[in-house]
Formats: C-alpha cells, sequence, structure tokens
C-alpha cells in the first residue's frame, strides 16, 4: 500500500505544479507593466485599437476569473482562437502536436536502447575505450548547439552523400516509409543531443551500485564482471536508470524546437515560435502548456518509475 | 604545474587557450578582422580560399570578419547575462539561508514552480508579450535562469550558516548584511566561481538558439547565433556558410567546459546543486 500512496502523492504534485505552471503562463504576463493590449500594439496604439484587443483578449474581466475560464476551456479541449488566424486554435495544435510525438518517439526509439546499452558496456569496461570515447562524446554534444549538429548531418548525409532529405517535410495521408525517410535526419539529431548524456548516467548509477558490499561480494566469489554486472548491479541499477531515461525523454521535448525549426518540421515547436514571432499570444499559452504537460508528466513519471524499480519502497508491501 | 595546490591536467591548457585567443580576437577585432565587418567582398555565399578564407555570407561580406565581430556581441551579451543571473541567484539564495524560515520557504516555492518548466518555454511566452530586444532578453534569461543558481548558492551557504563563526557573528548582533558579505561569501566562493563558468556555457548556448529562432539579438547587431539563422539557406546550395558561426559556438563553449570540468572536480558541488534544462 505503501507505494500506492506515493504514486499518488506524487502524481497530485505533478498536477499541482501543472497547475502552478498554467496560472504562471496564463498570468504571468499580468506581473509585467502596462498591459498585454498596450504591450502587443506597442506605444503608437490608438485608444480605440487598445479598447477593440482588450475586448478581443477579455481584460475587461479579473484576471482570475479570465485563468478560471481559460482552464475550464483548455479542459474541454478548446484552447481559444488565434489572434492572426481567428481559426480555433486545437485544430492547428492537434495534428502538430502528432508530429511532435512522432518525431520524439523515433528519436527515443533509437536513444534509449542505444544510450542504456552503451552505458553498462561502459560500465563493465571501465576506463576503457568505450569508457573514454563516451566522456569525450558528451563533452562535444553538450558544448554543440543542435543546429551545429543538425547542419553538420545535413551537410554530410542530404548534400554530400544525397542519401537523406535535408527537409523534413510531411503531409496528410503520408505512408509511414515516407514519414520515417522523412524524419529520419531530425530524429538522429535528437539522438546525438541526448544519448551522451543518458549513456553518462547510466554509466554513473551503475557503477555507484559497484560499489556496495554485495557486489564485492559477488566479485570476492570468483564472478566475472559481466555476470556481476548484468546479475547483480543492474536489477539496482536499473531505478536510477529509468529515471534517468525519462528526464533526458524530457529534456527532447524542449530540444524539439530547435530542430524542428532548422528541418522545417510541422510541429509543435515551430508553431510556438511563429506565434512568438507574430506575437500570437493565446497560440503561445497553447503551446506552452502541451510543453508543460509533457515535460511535467514526464518528469512524474520518471520518479514513480524509480520509486516502482526500488525494491526499498517495495520491501514495505505486506508480504 | 600546480594552481593552488591542484596539478592542471592538459584539457585545461587547452581550455584556457581556447578561451584567451577568443578574448584577444574578439577584443582587438578592427586589428585582428581582415575587412570591416559591413564592408561587401565577394558573391554571395562564395566557398572558402584565399582571399575569403571562410568564405562570403548572405550578401557577399567577408565571413572571418563578420565571424570576429559577431564574437563581441555573443560574448559580451552572454557575459552580462551571467553576471545578472549570478547577482539574483546568489543574492536571493544567500537570503534564503541567512534570514528566517518564512522568506526562505516563499523564496523556494517559488522556484520550485519555476524549476518545472524549461527556461526556453517561459522565455518564449515573455518574449510574444514584450516583442524581442536585447535589455529584455538580458532580464528574462537571467531572472528565468537564476533559479538554477539559487538553488546552489542556497545550499552552499546552509552548509555555511551553521558554522561556529556564523553564529558568533550572529551572536555579536551583526546584522544579515554583514553574515552574508563577511562570512558566507569569501567561503562559498569557490563553488560559485565553477558555476560562473557552467551558467556562461549555458547562456551562450541559450542566446546563440534564441538568436538562431530569429528571436534573439536582432539585426543590424550580428552574433553568431543569428549568423547562423541569416546563412541557413547556404546548406541548399552546396555551401558551408552556416557552420562557420555554429562551430564557433561550439569551440568557445568547449573551452570554457573544460576549465569548469576541472574547477568542479576540485570542488566538489554539493548534491542536488545541479539542475539542468
Amino acid at each position: 500500500m505503501e507505494i500506492l500512496r506515493f504514486i499518488v502523492t506524487r502524481a497530485a504534485l505533478g498536477v499541482l505544479t501543472l497547475l502552478a505552471v498554467s496560472i504562471l503562463l496564463y498570468l504571468g504576463t499580468q506581473l509585467l507593466p502596462g498591459d498585454v493590449a498596450s504591450a502587443l500594439l506597442g506605444q503608437s496604439a490608438t485608444p480605440e485599437a487598445l479598447a477593440v484587443l482588450r475586448a478581443k483578449l477579455g481584460l475587461n474581466t479579473p484576471a482570475y476569473l479570465r485563468y478560471l475560464h481559460w482552464l475550464w476551456g483548455v479542459v474541454h479541449g478548446n484552447l481559444g482562437s488565434s489572434l492572426t488566424t481567428g481559426t480555433p486554435i486545437a485544430g492547428v495544435l492537434l495534428p502538430r502536436l502528432a508530429n511532435t510525438l512522432f518525431l520524439a518517439g523515433y528519436a527515443a526509439i533509437i536513444a534509449v536502447p542505444l544510450a542504456v546499452g552503451l552505458g553498462i558496456l561502459a560500465a563493465i569496461r571501465e576506463g576503457g575505450i568505450l569508457d573514454r570515447l563516451s566522456s569525450t562524446l558528451s563533452l562535444a554534444t553538450i558544448s554543440f548547439p543542435e543546429f551545429f549538429v543538425s547542419y553538420i548531418l545535413i551537410v554530410v548525409f542530404a548534400s554530400q552523400l544525397g542519401w537523406l532529405p535535408s527537409l523534413a517535410t510531411v503531409y496528410g495521408g503520408m505512408g509511414f516509409w515516407n514519414r520515417i525517410d522523412a524524419t529520419t535526419l531530425p530524429a538522429m539529431t535528437l539522438t546525438l543531443v541526448v544519448v551522451a548524456h543518458m549513456l553518462r548516467m547510466t554509466r554513473t548509477s551503475t557503477l555507484a551500485v559497484m560499489s556496495s558490499p554485495y557486489v564485492e561480494t559477488a566479485f570476492l566469489k570468483g564472478l566475472s564482471r559481466t555476470r556481476v554486472v548484468l546479475n547483480h548491479a543492474l536489477p539496482n541499477a536499473l531505478g536510477p536508470i529509468i529515471a534517468v531515461v525519462a528526464l533526458n525523454l524530457a529534456y527532447l521535448v524542449v530540444g524539439v524546437v530547435v530542430v524542428e525549426v532548422v528541418f522545417v518540421y510541422p510541429g509543435v515547436g515551430q508553431l510556438m515560435v511563429d506565434a512568438v514571432s507574430k506575437r500570437d499570444l493565446p497560440t503561445v499559452q497553447a503551446c506552452g502548456l502541451v510543453f508543460a504537460v509533457a515535460f511535467i508528466g514526464l518528469n512524474t513519471l520518471a520518479d514513480i518509475l524509480a520509486a516502482l524499480a526500488n525494491p526499498r519502497l517495495r520491501g514495505s508491501r505486506g508480504r | 604545474m600546480k594552481i593552488a595546490g591542484h596539478r592542471v591536467p592538459v584539457t585545461v591548457y587547452i581550455g584556457g587557450f581556447i578561451v584567451l585567443v577568443t578574448l584577444i580576437v574578439i577584443l582587438f577585432a578592427p586589428w585582428v578582422a581582415p575587412y570591416p565587418q559591413t564592408k561587401i567582398v565577394g558573391g554571395v555565399w562564395d566557398l572558402p580560399d584565399a582571399h575569403d578564407w571562410l568564405g562570403t555570407d548572405s550578401i557577399g561580406r567577408d565571413m572571418l570578419s563578420r565571424l570576429i565581430y559577431g564574437g563581441r556581441t555573443s560574448v559580451t551579451i552572454a557575459l552580462v547575462a551571467t553576471f545578472f543571473t549570478m547577482l539574483i541567484g546568489v543574492g536571493l539564495g544567500f537570503l534564503a539561508a541567512s534570514t528566517n524560515k518564512l522568506v526562505d520557504s516563499i523564496l523556494s516555492r517559488i522556484v520550485d514552480v519555476l524549476l518545472a518548466m524549461p527556461i526556453l518555454i517561459f522565455a518564449l511566452m515573455v518574449f510574444a508579450v514584450l516583442g524581442t530586444s536585447i535589455p529584455i532578453m538580458i532580464a528574462t534569461i537571467s531572472t528565468l535562469e537564476s533559479t538554477r543558481v539559487f538553488r546552489l548558492a542556497r545550499a552552499v551557504a546552509m552548509n555555511i550558516t551553521v558554522l561556529d563563526y556564523v553564529q558568533v557573528a550572529r551572536l555579536r548582533g551583526e546584522g544579515v548584511g554583514w553574515v552574508i558579505f563577511r562570512e558566507i561569501l569569501p567561503n562559498a566562493l569557490p563553488p560559485l566561481i565553477a558555476e560562473f563558468g557552467l551558467r556562461f556555457c549555458f547562456t551562450f548556448l541559450f542566446i546563440a538558439s534564441l538568436s538562431f529562432l530569429g528571436l534573439g539579438i536582432q539585426p543590424p547587431a550580428a552574433d553568431w547565433g543569428s549568423m547562423v539563422h541569416d546563412n541557413a539557406q547556404a546548406i541548399s546550395f552546396g555551401g558551408f556558410a552556416p557552420l562557420f558561426p555554429a562551430a564557433a559556438i561550439a569551440l568557445v563553449t568547449i573551452g570554457v567546459n573544460l576549465i569548469v570540468d576541472w574547477l568542479l572536480s576540485i570542488h566538489a558541488l554539493p548534491a542536488g546543486a545541479g539542475a539542468e534544462v
């Protein structure tokens, strides 16, 4: 029952955080000097134009009522209308969300097994070639901006070799394999961006368990290093590793913004950047909320999975 | 060679060399750059040759000269933003640790909410309302990023406030200002210097990304991120133009990271200090 209580508490905390963030996303604009309408229209706005925009944004009602009204709409799938096009945001956002999830999922399917596998190998042969290579690689990927990795891949695989398209053009009704072909380069970029960090953290979690007395006992029994790592250390390192994976998937959600812009991929990130440059506030808020749900959701999931995989939390369950 | 009793590995020399050369080049830009930054010297996206070492940009200006001048903007703005980040973060962190429980709880809860989201999303939100300009960008980044510094500064200061000499100062009747500046700060400096380096890397990359998205530094000022943005199309014509500013960003970040890694290895940070994203 202990574990169930933990899950409920942690999930409730996640929802609470999400609420706090949504208040900040929606009402954070209140803290800024002036009101949203005058900020959007600039210094030279006529009083009439200001009044129209204020009415359109509903700025004449109190802030907390506006927030509750917005939240009520969001819960019922109504994200409001775009300021620039006047169309409902949900209709534009949902297909793009599907695209973003497809890209992030594609990257995750490559990155997670690769990083966890190599991380464990690096831990088995601590100080070996793979281990040292991975530490150099992680310095590089921490220091390289996403667009640098993207352009290197584009120059190599699209311009020079001509194997893959340099723009990730996707459209409705596109075949699955065509879609895979179009999104391979952005997915590779995202993989490279997260893989090294995930690998290092997997290695560290495994090595942390390796220093405990029971692992030393396993060594003293005469077992091979491979066997000790896989059968003795790994089961206990699994909790932290799962947390690491979920945490990095959350990072992927943000990394996707820049990568989508590089490859002109029609996802939520690109929509948000477009909306920011057009100063289309309701669309930006909707996109921000989508990212918040994904980010906080994955972080909450990371905590819960880590607890599920940890025998110490399972131990107090009645046998 | 040793600095303060610690052996200096070769990676630190490499990092130091990169940082030093960058600083000298951008400081003496008018003497180092082969051409003025606005002079049109060739065609659009000429490939590198003996005349223009790194080729030309989207309107035929010398890429190398643009890089050297652009570095001034990139590095200066990142430094200013990092400075304010540290100022706000360390100030509030020390305040939370050295005043009463109420201040600490309020500050910590606010920071928790801001930590729950990637900086990029909040920053985009602010830019949508206020538009993009350099002062707004610096203010936004340093406010958002100071939440990351706050946790470290608070954790470090918490470890110091329980020490006897701080208690003695308090009993002597010294105010919060004395405790923060005379008792805590001198002892918290080493981890904070490493944190400054880390924050610089993050801010530098973050501003580059914003400029790349077209939301950071606006023309006519050029920085490396916006140079990538402006020259991105060259890739479709078989050029490499956006790779040069992107590589410059990566190189400087690697240089600083090599030094920071070493600093971190000497002064291990307290647990829970490294909250990224």
